[in-house]
């Protein structure tokens, strides 16, 4: 991989995201709560639709990671899920972009503040990933 | 109706061994979008170890999972995971509070191999929404 220095800004990732990335993702990871593919459930329990599994947004950042990195080994990967990525029923979905800041590298670690964003909205609090440098 | 707060620092039963397989590796790799090869898996792929982990908590506390929404969640790896892994996850119950109604429910879960080797340790916060 090509060696990551502190400071560096890593090039912004989008990926689309539409209702059958959901599905897959559901039976990829075994989580099939029904806020995830059902508006009638979602909106019942006051979310504003269906809604990505916030696993399904951490795996696009750590995908991100993965490609700036040239899959470097992940040692620590974390966030807080702070804002819903509503996937609207249309074959068009939304797209969720992924930046990133390489924060420090030392000791064999490099540490990279994220930055996860939904039509402009943050999504992920405080997205981090260290991986071996 | 709130979680039980006596449920805090109580530990579940492993998960059944999950035996970690190229294929699925691949499945969960191509879900997210990207292709797989062999070798480690996505990052995020012990989840499916300490979703099975959660499910089995939350079925014996009977809460429902559609309640549930994800608020935070960390891991620390000793190693990646790789196919021909067979791995369990123990969750402990590590914090309960009431914010508004919902319940915040703070998880650690150790993902071992069959050894019994910490190949992941992960946190999660899950807030249990209020019935309507």
């Amino acid at each position: 991989m090509s060696a990551l220095s502190a400071g560096d800004a890593l090039a912004p990732q989008e990926y689309a995201v539409t209702r059958a990335d959901l599905v897959r993702y559901a039976g990829a990871s075994g989580d099939f709560n029904p806020i995830h593919w059902s508006d009638r459930v979602a909106t019942s329990v006051a979310l504003p639709g269906v809604i990505a599994h916030g696993m399904f947004t951490m795996a696009l950042a750590a995908r991100a990671v993965a490609s700036w990195t040239d899959g470097a080994e992940v040692l620590e990967l974390g966030c807080k899920f702070t804002n819903p990525v509503v996937v609207p029923d249309d074959d068009i979905g939304v797209v969720v972009r992924v930046a990133g800041t390489v924060k420090s590298v030392e000791d064999g670690r490099a540490a990279i503040a994220l930055e996860v964003t939904c039509d402009g909205a943050k999504v992920l609090g405080m997205p981090k990933a260290v991986v071996r440098a | 109706m709130p979680v039980d707060a006596a449920l805090v620092g109580k530990t579940f039963p492993p998960t059944r061994p999950y035996a970690v397989s190229e294929e699925k590796v691949r499945e969960f790799a191509t879900a997210a979008g990207t292709t797989y090869d062999g070798g480690p898996a996505p990052a995020t792929f012990p989840i499916v170890l300490a979703f099975d982990a959660m499910n089995a908590f939350l079925a014996a506390e009977e809460i429902d999972l559609f309640r549930i929404v994800h608020g935070e969640q960390k891991f620390a790896y000793e190693r990646p995971v790789v196919p021909g892994d067979v791995l369990t996850a123990t969750l402990t119950v590590a914090s309960l509070r009431q914010i508004g109604g919902n319940d915040i429910i703070g998880t650690a879960s150790e993902v071992r191999d069959a050894d019994g080797a910490l190949v992941c340790s992960t946190t999660a916060t899950l807030v249990h929404r209020a019935a309507a």
